[in-house]
């Protein structure tokens, strides 16, 4: 009698054998399409899995790309202020200032004290909002349900306010220009900044009892994704990315860029490379940015915010090349320009830090689960209009 | 006049049923209890929903739906009405059965889910004398009927002939058939105790007053730590965060319900809710208390008040979790049931069996919680110091 | 002990769902459209021709001499000058603009028409509510729809109107002051053309 107990005769599995002689697992590719709720914008990940395991990872982008070099080098140099506020859209203060910097290199422009100070505020406050929503998003990716990411967006608001009443426009600011900024800030402003720093320390106090030990988070962050210090700088990794793997490259002390030498303020300096030093060294790095806004609303001085000698209009900069950088909050963004002596640039080329940073995503993912391959790119802090410009 | 008031449907039941030739009755009877059951347990369902949203979008800094009130009016009743432009929409959405589908599988699978949770109420008691079916192997009964819900998953898995669906039915099966022994054997302390398996007798040995507090399971240390174990089981088996890696899946697989849509989409909800209010409500019989009060002299409250507003804090506590917890990874949550749970319910009744033997009071109560204390210390540091998990320092560069 | 921090976590939890019926600071939505943020008072949205007084064609301030098209980046003006010309608000004839265009689905509110303007012509505003079902041109608005008052600057944004007056005076007053030096110089010169030169007398005999 035929039971399932005893097969047919004529019945048997072959296993699929690879070259070694062991045996394949049938491969599984899914493609983590462009519209997807946990990837940071439009973004696709070609993943191979084996199982559970991820074998093989290919980052595809470009669906976000506006020529924004392209359109850089058609408009003169003050109409493409504008644009740099939409590379990385969260960071717009950054943005504007590192173009700015290249800009006044390139034409040797002088910016007042004040002006400094009030470049140094925005940027630091930028920093504090881009670390805050990326922590947000970073306990959504991991399931949270967004409750962490709307605490966050509710601080962010107020910087975002702040922005608004003094450039008048919340994310895109344009507020940078050659040689200055756009328009001062009265003590009113100054004010309510140092009422919004000082409440931003006991926010993350708070946010920090939610997150930095809580256990579920440990576990899915510790030893995940690992990225090893000299894997880091070979392939031009920088950023907190860098700063977690080991390295001690931050350019506010190395170029010491702007004022930031006047400021006592020290950089935190990850172990292990994995997802949790990443998320602390930017916590840290916010407590950080706090010190250095309390500095440097307390030392503001008084005066003009523009350079005499700059001109808005009929800006024509001297021929040469320069490459400008400073450190955004998800790395060194530079812009490398070379002037013709023409009111447009001869070639104008932006280091996105987030597109680089991004290129190791697959070394960091190999051998993990597809939930820590989510939890990872969460990690990298990336941006699509800046990876796709 | 209380006692009146705590027997109004039991005296209700006996009306209507009296109108009926006597032949009839124990089956009007049951008819009109499915018909209670029927109408009750849906609707709650349907106001839960709406406080899930609100609840969460107030722990968000957020209104949640606060508009809909009465469809078609102006009234808005704070958005309590939301249920109903849900429920229309999901009636009226395309049923989609993917070609290569195994249509009566899929079919079935819903119904599957759905028919065996509504029998699990026949034997939960929601008040004095108002179980439907009082079996002497009523807890029995109920994790026996509490095991075809996995078969139903699978079936939605397989029905779905989609690797994704497969992949999502088999992890969500490991995980509720992982967490349905730390759930069997936390409730196996509270037989040891009581000695019988009918869920009126545990209640009725709840029901004892000492200084004018009750005797509630979960007064007692080895109660306690059941009871937590019993909760934490119960988020995974009705696959709520952080346990609900098989529902949200938002890194790439939709799940087993994936191919699901319209009806039979709000018919698995309705089916996972009515099981977690199922097993919050077994919860509440074995560990709280089933419908006693807390206190003696507020027993003059109904029942079935106290039995509801229990199993509505019990669920306040699942939403509060949900919107609280990221998830876990399946590995994690495997290691978690099987390193830390299991271990954990087997040292329970252990300390269960010390409790009923001995039989000086104050003795038991330090020897007990002493070892429930050492149990769950000892087994949680070795569950995150095996991984080398835990707080870091760091450096700052000079 | 394992699940001590999640307690913690749960306990933020609560004292937000708690205290976001207590106060305003733990819930922050806004219940558009019924009620609406207060606006900042530097905020821009979309450009708006100024106009001084009450008549939009012959108070506009616009001398049509193409600075803002010129210098705006995703080029959305559009201008067409006049063959003929009016008194400006100095007196001068100036060309004005017979069309001028923005196209609102283009424009990027950076604001930057407002700050290369040599005549404090056009300035931001701060309408945002301006969808339209018109794909095609709803969004176009012309002279008529962007000229707004003197008096409608001054209500959105007072202070930047305050300043934007006061350079306008000042190059009145400079006008003013230039015209009449100019014709206190020509009335000099007039007189002294026109009055005779002294009587010769002749030389008395001796």
């Amino acid at each position: 009698m035929n039971t399932l107990a005893t097969p047919p005769k004529n019945f048997e599995v072959k296993p699929k054998l690879d070259a070694k002689g062991e045996e394949l697992g049938e491969l599984l590719e899914v493609s983590m399409g462009p519209h997807h709720p946990s990837t940071h914008g439009v973004f696709r990940m070609d993943v191979v899995l084996d199982g559970e395991k991820v074998v093989k990872l290919k980052p595809v982008f470009g669906y976000l790309h506006r020529n924004h070099e392209k359109i850089g080098e058609n408009i003169s140099y003050l109409a493409n202020m504008p644009y740099t506020d939409r590379l990385d859209y969260f960071c717009s203060m950054t943005n504007n200032w590192a173009y700015a910097l290249t800009i006044e290199k390139l034409a040797g422009l002088a910016v007042p004290e004040r002006a400094e100070y009030i470049r140094v505020i925005m940027a630091e406050l930028t920093r504090l909002q881009n670390h805050t929503c990326l922590i947000g998003f970073f306990v959504q990716d991991m399931g949270a349900l967004g409750t962490p990411m709307m605490y966050a967006f509710r601080e962010r608001e107020k910087i975002l306010d702040l922005f608004e009443e003094v450039s008048g426009a919340r994310m895109m600011c344009n507020y940078m220009r050659f040689g200055g900024v756009r328009v001062d800030v009265n003590d009113e402003w100054i004010a309510k900044t140092k009422k919004v720093v000082a409440d931003y320390s006991k926010f993350l106090d708070e946010f920090g009892t939610f997150l930095t030990e809580n256990e579920i988070v440990l576990a899915r962050t510790q030893f995940v994704g690992v990225l090893p210090k000299d894997l880091a700088i070979n392939a031009s990794i920088t950023g907190p990315m860098l700063r977690a793997a080991g390295v001690n490259y931050d350019l506010r002390k190395v170029d010491k860029y702007g004022i930031y030498s006047r400021f006592d303020f020290q950089v935190p300096v990850g172990e292990h490379g994995d997802i949790y030093d990443r998320y602390m060294i930017r916590v840290l790095e916010m407590r950080e940015s706090i010190k250095i806004l309390e500095q440097a609303l307390r030392d503001i001085p008084a005066g003009p915010v523009m350079d005499p000698k700059a001109k808005l209009r009929g800006f024509r900069p001297k021929a040469g090349e320069v490459y400008g950088r400073v450190e955004g909050p998800k790395g060194e963004l530079g812009f490398y320009v070379i002037s013709d002596g023409s009111p447009n640039a001869y070639r104008y080329r932006v280091r996105p830090p987030s597109f680089i940073n991004l290129t190791i995503l697959e070394d960091m993912c190999l051998g993990h689960n597809i939930s820590d391959a989510v939890v990872i790119l969460g990690s990298v802090d990336i941006v699509l209009g800046e990876v796709d410009r | 006049m209380f006692n009146t008031l705590d027997q109004i449907f039991v005296n209700a039941l006996h009306w209507l049923v009296s109108f009926v030739p006597e032949p009839w009755r124990p089956l009007a009877s049951s008819m009109l209890c499915i018909s209670f059951i029927l109408m009750v347990f849906p609707a709650f369902f349907s106001i839960i929903t709406i406080f899930e949203r609100k609840g969460i979008g107030r722990i968000q800094n957020r209104y949640g739906p606060n508009r809909v009130g009465i469809p078609f009016t102006k009234i808005r009743l704070c958005g309590f009405g939301q249920f109903i432009p849900d429920g229309i929409k999901s009636l009226t959405k395309e049923d989609i059965v993917p070609r290569a589908a195994d249509k009566v599988v899929h079919f079935l699978a819903p119904v599957v889910m759905l028919i065996p949770v509504l029998l699990a109420y026949a034997v939960l008691p929601f008040g004095r004398n108002m179980t439907m079916t009082d079996y002497d192997a009523g807890l029995l009964f109920f994790f026996a009927i509490g095991g075809a819900v996995e078969i139903a998953v699978f079936m939605a898995g397989w029905s779905s002939r989609n690797k994704y669906s497969l992949l999502g039915a088999m992890r969500a099966i490991a995980q509720m058939i992982s967490y349905e022994i730390p759930l069997i054997l936390s409730a196996v302390t509270v037989v040891m105790v009581v000695g019988s398996l009918k869920l009126e007798d545990i209640i009725a040995a709840q029901n004892q007053y000492t200084y004018g507090i009750a005797h509630w399971h979960v007064f007692t240390p080895w109660g306690l730590l059941g009871f937590v174990l019993y909760f934490i089981a119960s988020l995974a088996e009705s696959n709520r965060t952080p346990f609900d890696l098989p529902e949200a899946e938002s890194e790439i697989i939709a799940g087993y319900f994936t191919e699901y849509s319209g009806f039979k989409f709000a018919l698995f909800f309705l089916g996972e809710y009515l099981g977690m209010f199922a097993i919050s409500g077994l919860g509440i019989t074995l560990f709280l208390g089933g419908w006693t009060s807390p206190v003696s002299f507020l027993t003059w409250i109904p029942s079935y008040i106290w039995f509801f507003s229990k199993l509505i804090t019990l669920i306040f506590v699942f939403i509060w979790i949900r919107a609280t917890l990221p998830r876990l990874r399946m590995d994690q949550l495997m290691n978690f049931a099987w390193k830390f749970m299991l271990p954990l319910a087997l040292i329970n009744i252990l300390i269960a069996g010390i409790w009923h033997f001995m039989n000086v009071e104050w003795q038991r109560w330090i020897v007990c919680s002493t070892l429930v204390l050492a149990a769950y210390v000892w087994l949680g540091r070795g569950l995150m110091h095996q991984q080398k998990l835990g707080k870091r320092t760091y450096r700052y560069a000079e | 002990m394992l699940g001590e921090q999640i307690i913690k976590g749960m306990a933020v939890t609560a004292r937000n769902f708690f205290e976001s019926y207590v106060s305003k600071d733990r819930l922050t939505t806004v219940q558009y459209p019924e009620e609406r943020l207060p606006q900042k008072g530097n905020t821009r949205q979309f450009p708006f021709l100024v106009y001084d007084g009450d008549d939009a064609e012959k108070g506009l301030r616009c001398v049509a001499c193409q600075i803002c098209e010129k210098e705006c980046p995703p080029k959305c003006i559009y201008i067409v000058k006049s063959k003929d010309k009016k008194p400006d608000y100095k007196g001068q004839m100036q060309v004005y603009p017979v069309r001028f265009d923005i196209d609102l689905s283009v424009c990027m509110s950076c604001s930057i028409c407002v700050e290369v303007c040599p005549f404090e012509s056009i300035k931001m505003n701060t309408e945002f509510e301006l969808s339209t079902a018109d794909r095609f041109g709803g969004l176009l608005f012309g002279k008529d729809k962007l000229a707004k008052s003197n008096s409608y600057y001054q209500k959105v944004h007072p202070k930047d109107a305050a300043e934007s007056d006061a350079v306008i005076a000042a190059e009145k007053a400079k006008a003013e002051a230039k015209a009449k030096a100019a014709a206190e110089a020509k009335a000099k010169a007039a007189a002294a053309a026109v009055s005779p030169a002294p009587p010769v007398t002749p030389a008395q005999p001796l």
